[in-house]
């Protein structure tokens, strides 16, 4: 069972939600495939650390061959190339590895060449084998590394795996929801926080994921978020309340679940409502 | 010697334009002839790399001098890679920014900001 958890922009608390699920279950795979800044490991501090960098294949000239015809700088719709002064220049961060130019160089100038994005990291805290991706910084994009995250974790069939996606909803969300079983959303009880809630949504409902709604940063009064979702007909899956002692908590990048009693039963009872959910969907949508 | 000046609108009073990739127009002001075209920008609309196409679209169009408010790490690799100059735009119009450089008083645009490389969420 995959179970992925989105948000429309950082600091909704989806690392809270994600790392203390997977501490809460008896035993779990996290996923860290927010690639541009993964914090996960920060509270799991995993060990027995394994690496593997990842690379993505971009396009190389050889300056003799090339007859400065420009098909591929036309070609190139990221337009990552530009010939300047008879030679043609490869913008190697801008480059998304689609392989056109090589392909359809009419004088075969162009080779492949191998350039590393990241890594990522395997390790393990408690019951809990942690996966993280990490993107060095400035690169096109983190897809590539997302997809090898997912492929590894494969392996630990019959686990449940939380996937703490990037925020937002570009192809790097996309790519990590792909093979979600379930989406959880997490959103802030504010106006904008309705309109990041509103993000992933649209993104959860065009991908037909079945999803659910976690109310973080729950306080007294009104909350535009909870009314949003009794307005679409969203499923709340939970309240988390603001309290000084899961901030402190967080900010110390302790996980509530494995320090307080308190939380640990409100995670679990989380965890239950959102097991209970995939499998009525399984029964529903099999 | 031509100038190129990103700019909003097609005439000499409109004012330049905050973005070199996404500018919808390019003004470019030959100084010997004192002749002014406005070109349509085609890295306007494109998904990603405007800057860089903008730039090769300055370059393909021999342009000597670019006149910007400021200027991204890659459009700004392309234009020194093809010898052009760039100086930085005072508030103002199109017209305003030509005299001042006419008159020496535009200083060498230094600073280049970090692209905002990938898909524009950030
Ligand atoms: S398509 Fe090939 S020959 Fe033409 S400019 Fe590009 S690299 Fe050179
Ligand atoms: S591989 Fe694709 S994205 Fe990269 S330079 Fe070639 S055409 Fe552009």
């Amino acid at each position: 069972m995959k179970i992925a958890v989105l948000s429309g922009k950082g600091g909704t608390g989806k690392t809270l939600v994600s790392v203390n699920l997977a501490s809460a279950a008896e035993e779990s795979v996290y996923l860290d495939c927010d690639v541009e800044e993964p914090n996960g490991h920060l509270f799991f501090k995993p060990e027995n650390l394994w690496e593997e960098e990842i690379s993505v294949k971009i396009p190389a000239v050889h300056e003799k061959q090339c007859s400065g015809c420009r098909v591929c700088v036309d070609l190139c719709k990221f337009n990552a190339l530009a010939y300047i002064k008879n030679r043609l220049v490869v913008f190697d961060e801008v480059c998304h590895s689609c392989g056109g130019c090589i392909l359809l160089c009419p004088e075969k100038a162009m080779n492949e060449k191998e350039k590393i994005i990241g890594k990522i990291q395997k390790g393990v805290s408690g019951q809990v084998t942690v996966y993280t991706g990490m993107m060095n910084t400035g690169e096109a994009s983190g897809v590539p590394i997302i997809k090898k995250l997912l492929n590894d974790s494969r392996k630990a069939k019959g686990i449940t795996a939380f996937i703490d996606c990037p925020p937002g909803s570009a192809c790097t969300v996309m790519e990590s929801i792909r093979d979600a079983d379930y989406c959880i959303l997490i959103a802030e009880p504010t106006l904008f926080g309705v309109h990041n809630l509103n993000m992933v949504y649209e993104l959860v409902k065009l991908f037909r994921k079945p999803y659910g709604v976690v109310l973080n940063k729950c306080q007294e009064g009104e909350n535009p978020a909870e009314r949003f979702c009794e307005e679409k007909g969203i499923r709340i899956l939970g309240r988390i309340p603001f309290d000084n002692e899961l901030g402190a908590l967080n900010s110390n990048a302790k996980i509530a679940v494995r320090e307080s009693e308190k939380y640990r039963t409100v995670f679990l009872s989380l965890l239950e409502t959102v097991k209970k959910e995939v499998r009525h969907e399984a029964a529903v949508n099999p | 010697m031509k100038i190129a000046i990103p700019v909003d609108e097609k005439n000499m009073e409109a004012n330049v334009c905050i973005s070199f990739g996404r500018t919808p127009y390019f003004l470019i002001h030959d100084t010997e002839s004192k002749e002014c075209s406005f070109l349509d920008n085609s890295a306007a609309s494109s998904q990603g790399g405007a800057g860089i196409k903008a730039a090769q679209f300055l370059v393909d169009n021999k342009t000597d001098i670019l006149l910007t408010p400021r200027c991204g790490e890659n459009a700004a690799q392309v234009i020194k890679a093809a010898d052009i100059k760039m100086y930085k735009t005072i508030p103002g119009s199109a017209r305003d920014n030509i005299n001042a450089f006419a008159e020496g008083k535009l200083p060498v645009l230094e600073e280049i900001h970090a692209g905002f490389h990938g898909h524009g969420e950030k």
